[in-house]
């Protein structure tokens, strides 16, 4: 095991997907000449040329199209946009085209290809640059969606996503690049469509992903804190869900809160609300509870920011108010 | 770059110009040189055979048995034609949403693409697709296309894997004047020239985006290929009418991408006979303009230069007719009787 951080787990495979397989190639805007505005791609220009870091000009819908016709006739190609706020302007692209090709296509043709993109608040980049917009995509059929929210996973859930036969968003949370944590130096995979437990508890579970792991773990310390057993669920993957895995937990606990780091309305947390209470109602004690960041535009100000964005409180007052806990 | 473009489009202008002079020069200069090898017969065939396909389609559709939106390819024949066979079969083809011409001259089975447009398992995409939708990648047919301009960057990515795995391959890609608009026309024009991918954007100007006429759309005039002189791109205009033409503008096009000059543009002047769709009445546009360019049809003008040049006669072009109409009315039957796609399929092919 290695201690690293988020953004060394991406940059591992992504440079190991280049060395091992010839197919693979990225694209996106500043990631060669510049290094990558999150800097997960610096030195790769050097490393794998122009031919395989193609630096882009600032045309979200040509160079995302491009990627798809690139996958379609069978390379594998790892499209960066600086933003996902950015993925709104080539969303007909990723939407009609990436997802729809196989199916319209009865099959025929395939897009194997990899979106990443930064994502979410906090860093006071104002209303067009904070949003999460992988809870739309997660909605779309045809492609998949992972939001890690460690280095583990980050590296694990690359493997497949660039392994994987279909589009796949990697949505990784720009607050959690410098994040810590071990990873095993022998080759992993984190299958996508598992969830994990990375909290075994009894009292009520707590549901989220990516940066809304940290206000969630936080809450579930306090929680213990008080004596309340928390269970802790990174579903790690938006689409598919893992919805079995929650379903078990809540057999267990008969209590669920779900966390969305993202804008509460219409959330990945929305759908999942909905459907644990479908299909877990019986177990439940109390009504899923569900939490997400302030529906209005992403502030600019410091203070305003934090108010908006989720935070460890608002996953326990959600406790409280469900469950009296 | 800027003197190709000019070279470019004056050689085309020229064929456009003797055509609609009405000399039938075109057909006349094709004896001699790449036009020497012309199958002039099996060009007709394909135009014939994409204008019984699309008007055995819009009988169906009045019948109900074709749904959905339904747009001809009547009076567009030869561009798709001349364009397309000039092709090598490891060349990719991307088209839009009026698609069937495309590929009808691709060489896609009649029956299966009839078959997709009734929307029944034995179609192209199982039924999944649709008239907008058509595929066969096997043949390198890569579609089919619905949203305006959205299928130009696909054409750029498929150009980007056969330059990067260092072919000499291409990909054509067909558009009409109505994607123009878009702001995907412009960026996939950029990235095409700034990466010199080996692309041929074909714009089939039929004046008409659906009911807009290109005069009340676009600032600057109804001619497209001077704007490609911005990106570098060497641009052609031709006769869309004149299947030679549209042939030989092609293959000269297709010669400079295959040496690694980067993107080409043709501009391909043409016209539907009729509607934007079936649902179409046509309201703004008068019927003297769609009476003139009728006169200029292929289907009839092509076999009858061929017959006054001694490269055909009356009787072999009634035989391509009757064995055509033959096989359109087998594919229609095909169709008709071909079963409908299992519900159980809804969930085969989200994902791979």
């Amino acid at each position: 095991m290695t201690e690293i951080v988020l953004r060394e787990a991406l940059k591992r495979g992504l440079e190991e997907a280049l060395e091992n397989d010839p197919s693979v190639f990225m694209m996106g805007e500043d990631i060669g000449e510049y290094g990558g505005a999150y800097a997960v791609t610096d030195g790769f220009l050097k490393k794998f040329g122009p031919d395989r870091i193609k630096d882009t000009p600032i045309s979200e819908q040509a160079f995302l199209g491009a990627g798809i016709g690139a996958a379609a006739a069978g390379l594998r190609p790892i499209v960066e946009f600086m933003s996902i706020s950015f993925t709104l302007v080539a969303f007909d692209q990723i939407v009609n085209m990436a997802a729809n090709l196989r199916y319209m296509s009865g099959g025929q043709i395939s897009v194997p290809m990899v979106i990443r993109a930064p994502t979410g608040a906090g860093v006071q980049l104002g209303a067009t640059h904070s949003q999460s917009f992988e809870t739309w995509l997660a909605e779309v059929p045809g492609m998949k969606v992972v939001c890690p929210s460690n280095p583990y996973d980050a590296l694990g859930l690359m493997r497949s996503a660039i392994k994987d036969k279909n589009p796949v968003l990697v949505a990784e949370p720009a607050l959690l690049y410098g994040a810590k944590g071990e990873v095993p130096d022998e080759y992993y995979e984190v299958e996508i469509g598992k969830a994990d437990v990375t909290r075994e508890g009894s009292d009520i579970t707590l549901v989220s992903y990516g940066y809304g792991m940290r206000p969630t773990n936080d809450a579930a310390d306090v929680l213990a804190e008080r004596g309340v057993s928390a269970e802790v669920i990174d579903l790690r993957s938006l689409s598919p869900v893992d919805l079995e895995a929650v379903v078990n937990s809540v057999k267990k606990t008969n209590r669920a809160v779900v966390v969305d780091n993202a804008r509460r309305k219409g959330g990945v947390m929305a759908e999942l609300a909905a459907d644990l209470q479908q299909q877990a109602s019986e177990w439940l004690d109390g009504p899923v509870m569900r939490v997400g960041s302030v529906d209005v535009p992403w502030p600019y100000n410091r203070g305003l920011e934090r108010e908006v964005l989720v935070d460890k409180d608002n996953v326990l007052d959600a406790v409280a108010e469900g469950y009296g806990l | 770059m800027a003197s190709s473009t000019k070279s470019s489009s004056k050689t085309s202008s020229k064929s456009a110009k003797s055509s609609k002079n009405g000399k039938s020069g075109t057909a006349g200069q094709d004896d001699s040189g790449v036009g020497a090898k012309t199958d002039h017969l099996e060009l007709f065939r394909q135009m014939y055979l994409i204008r019984q396909f699309e008007i055995a389609c819009g009988e169906n559709y009045s019948k109900g048995l074709i749904r959905g939106f339904l747009h001809l390819y009547i009076g567009q024949e030869a561009t798709g034609v001349g364009a397309i066979t000039s092709l090598r079969d490891d060349d990719y083809i991307v088209s839009a949403y009026r698609d069937h011409g495309h590929a009808l001259a691709r060489g896609l089975d009649v029956n299966r693409s009839m078959a997709e447009l009734f929307g029944r398992a034995t179609g192209t995409s199982k039924g999944k697709g649709g008239s907008m939708h058509l595929f066969d990648a096997a043949k390198g047919f890569m579609g089919g296309h619905a949203i305006v301009g959205g299928q130009l960057p696909l054409a750029a990515g498929l150009a980007l894997a056969q330059q990067y795995e260092k072919t000499d391959a291409l990909t054509i890609c067909f558009f009409g004047d109505g994607s123009t608009n878009q702001g995907i026309y412009h960026e996939t024009m950029n990235l095409a020239a700034v990466w010199k991918l080996p692309v041929l954007f074909f714009l089939e100007n039929n004046m008409y985006g659906m009911g807009s006429s290109i005069e009340r759309v676009r600032a600057g005039g109804i001619d497209f290929y001077p704007g490609m002189a911005t990106y570098g791109i060497p641009a052609a205009e031709v006769d869309g009418m004149d299947v030679l033409a549209v042939k030989e503008a092609t293959e000269l096009a297709v010669e400079r991408i295959r040496n690694g000059e980067g993107p080409q543009f043709i501009e391909a002047k043409t016209f539907r006979f009729v509607g934007h769709s079936l649902a179409d009445g046509q309201k703004y546009r008068g019927q003297e303009e769609v009476k003139e360019w009728e006169e200029r049809d292929p289907i009839v003008t092509f076999p009858a230069q061929l017959i006054e040049r001694g490269l055909a006669t009356a009787d072999q072009v009634d035989e391509i007719k009757a064995a055509v109409d033959e096989e359109v009315a087998k594919a229609v039957e095909f169709a008709e009787q071909s079963p409908e796609p299992e519900l159980s399929e809804i969930h085969n092919d989200v994902l791979a």
